[in-house]
């Protein structure tokens, strides 16, 4: 069950950002971001999806996963709250996209050692690819940061909206946590050193500066979401409300 | 004897379909087709994703599933994740292919993206050159890069390295 809980978890924070950044296409700034965007919510959800097979598997209940992508109501979902928030504009888009590849990068790596044949499997192609998510964000951050008057006040901006949802990923879920201790997932809390010397490298380069956080803000791991939550929602599942048991 | 043949004809068969969005090349040269064993006298095809939301990978299992019934085969598709697949498993035949087709083939081993801004110097396939530049991290598809070459003046794809 600590395992069940413990994939969705993983899962809704792939498939959350992967619908998110899907919102960009046809509206990105150009023609390559435009693909770009796409392309890396693909890498996402398709690691969603071999999640929410596993999550179905363990589950036993006969649900597919389809149905646990497409059929949970806003409370049952676990991901973290950066990932949901509204892709803002596209400093905002590129920052969190930043702050979340930079934690799963080290997360995917640490995770090629578990005993657990789906989690290495996953594992092994997720890592490669949040590198190239990571260096994509980072020449955007760094573009913009130390860009013109403008795209680095926007820049700065979204650090000061953004900073305060990442402490959340560093955080386990009482099913996490079994799941660290048995090896199976890696601690969360020891991908902070990895993710400040890259962030602080980035923003280095990009003329940024740490915002102080007096409320880091938390939750989503138990269901409790923001409102943007809610409206994602609503447009991503439409189709499988409208229309129940509808394939591709 | 019956059995080797069999399952030289099976391997054949899953070998020679083409990979959906880049067809030149068949699942054999961009190593995803893992293995074709005869279990029982099913025809058990193994079948790697090379990107975890690579499109194709559905279809290419099918396009497998088809081949091997049409060679008079009952089949079994087996999806394998680990060890992940990777460039490096690209045939030489499979390299010079793309070449020909217009794609830069991978030009690393595996790994090498991990340095933040780690450049790799690619070859233009059609005029050979090094004096190429990067337009887009990501291409049409997923496992494509954008890149144009500074001497002819060509855009071209380049296969990621992963």
């Amino acid at each position: 069950m600590a395992l069940l809980n413990a994939v969705l978890e993983l899962a809704d924070d792939h498939l959350i950002l992967g619908h998110r950044i899907s919102e960009w296409c046809g509206h990105a700034p150009m023609l390559e971001e435009d693909l770009a965007l796409p392309n890396m919510a693909l890498d996402m959800i398709g690691t969603a999806r071999v999640l929410y097979d596993y999550a179905a598997k363990l589950e036993g209940q006969g649900r597919s996963e389809d149905d646990m992508a497409m059929l949970r109501v806003e409370r049952e979902y676990r991901n973290c709250l950066l990932v949901e928030r509204p892709n803002g504009d596209f400093a905002q888009t590129m920052l969190r996209q930043l702050y979340f590849a930079t934690f799963m990068e080290p997360f995917w790596k640490a995770a090629l050692a578990s005993p657990d044949e789906v989690i290495r499997g996953v594992a092994g192609k997720a890592v490669k690819e949040m590198a190239y998510h990571i260096r994509h964000a980072a020449e955007w951050v760094i573009r913009l940061g130390d860009g013109t008057e403008e795209s680095a006040a926007k820049m700065q901006a979204a650090v000061v909206e953004l900073h305060r949802f990442t402490g959340e990923l560093f955080e386990s879920s009482a099913a996490a946590v079994s799941c660290e201790a048995d090896g199976i997932l890696p601690v969360r809390a020891e991908m902070r050193g990895e993710w400040d010397r890259v962030i602080g490298m980035v923003f280095g380069e990009a003329l940024l500066e740490l915002p102080d956080v007096p409320y880091p803000q938390a939750g989503g791991r138990d269901g409790i979401h923001g409102e943007g939550l809610g409206h994602l929602l609503a447009e991503m599942q439409y189709l499988q409300r409208a229309h129940p048991g509808a394939e591709w | 004897m019956v059995a080797v043949l069999d399952h030289k004809r099976a391997w054949d068969a899953a070998a020679s379909v083409p990979d959906p969005e880049v067809p030149c090349v068949n699942v054999e040269e961009l190593g995803i087709l893992r293995s074709v064993d005869l279990v029982d006298g099913v025809a058990v095809a193994k079948v790697t994703p090379t990107y975890s939301g690579c499109p194709a990978t559905m279809a290419i299992e099918m396009a497998i599933e088809v081949a091997l019934r049409e060679a008079g085969f009952d089949v079994r598709i087996e999806r394998v994740l680990s060890p992940p697949w990777t460039t490096d498993w690209i045939t030489e035949a499979g390299r010079e292919k793309l070449r020909a087709y217009g794609i830069a083939p991978p030009v690393e081993a595996s790994g090498s993206v991990r340095a933040l801004f780690g450049e790799v110097t690619v070859a233009c396939p059609r005029c050979g050159s090094e004096q190429t530049e990067k337009i887009s991290e990501f291409g049409s598809t997923a496992c494509k890069a954008q890149y144009r070459c500074l001497s002819c003046a060509e855009p071209f794809d380049y296969f990621k390295c992963i």
